[in-house]
């Protein structure tokens, strides 16, 4: 992230790889911050963050930070709060996914139609969290 | 223990912060699905931290190949820190000789992009073949 962007609210996604719903917590990511708030949001490799990495640690102790985790393992807020991270608000795929019992993903590397659609969902939940913590 | 029942880690880097984390994300799916499904299995680089000591005994119980996107190292450096040594370690930008840093979902892939990450994951399947060659586990 660039300094210029210190405003912004930070999404961090588990991005998991072994199931649908980690390639959904990223997905809805990308969806807020190339799309539905774009302006206003930005991301983070998780991954910096399991390495220690000194400037990812200060980007997410700085700024407000939102998880988007795929299971119940809560890897991205289990390693946000791991690292003293300004976590204000957690998701998981997973309870969007009750609230959308039509949709089943099922593909992992390139999201189906319905992981496409739980995705949009999702970043839209998300998005109306951006927009309290923004006071917009 | 037969090469098929042979079982190589891979553990991704999944960058979100730069396109070629993305393509060490589905390099490592390739593997997994389409070039060595039988003798290959991954786990979440965050669940190092997340999960319990079954997770953290991931690098030590196999032979282990990091991915990763870019010069930052996490995978590698985050798998050693966190589960063990590996045995060997690919960077993206290292194979491409550039790098985008910037955040690309597989919404915009490219037949590029696609092509990169088959490039990435046949160099995987390689280091696949040479581990249970050499006997890894």
């Amino acid at each position: 992230m660039k300094s210029s962007q210190r405003a912004k609210v930070i999404v961090i996604p588990c991005s998991g790889i072994g199931k649908p719903l980690g390639s959904v917590s990223r997905e809805a990511v990308y969806e807020l911050i190339e799309n539905a708030r774009r302006q206003v949001t930005d991301t983070i490799c998780l991954a910096l963050l399991i390495r220690g990495d000194k400037e990812a640690l200060q980007v997410v102790q700085n700024n407000k930070c939102i998880t988007i985790d795929g299971c119940p393992m809560q890897c991205a807020k289990k390693n946000l709060e791991h690292v003293s991270g300004n976590l204000v608000a957690s998701y998981r795929a997973v309870d969007v996914l009750k609230k959308h019992r039509n949709l089943k993903p099922k593909s992992v590397t390139f999201l189906d139609q319905d992981g496409k659609k739980l995705a949009v969902a999702l970043a839209a939940e998300v998005a109306t969290k951006v927009d309290e913590i923004l006071g917009r | 223990m037969n090469s098929s029942e042979r079982k190589v880690g891979i553990v991704s880097c999944s960058g979100e912060g730069c396109v070629e984390g993305t393509v060490s994300r589905v390099a490592t799916r390739l593997v997994l699905e389409k070039y060595r499904p039988s003798n290959t299995v991954t786990i979440c680089l965050p669940l190092f931290l997340a999960g319990g000591t079954e997770e953290r005994a991931f690098a030590t119980e196999h032979s282990t190949i990091t991915v990763d996107g870019c010069e930052k190292l996490c995978a590698k450096i985050g798998t050693e820190r966190h589960s063990g040594k590996v045995t060997s370690a690919l960077v993206v930008t290292r194979l491409t000789g550039k790098t985008h840093q910037t955040p690309c979902s597989g919404r915009r892939w490219s037949d590029k992009d696609l092509n990169l990450s088959e490039k990435v994951a046949k160099q995987i399947a390689k280091e696949v073949d040479k581990i249970l060659n050499s006997g890894g586990n």
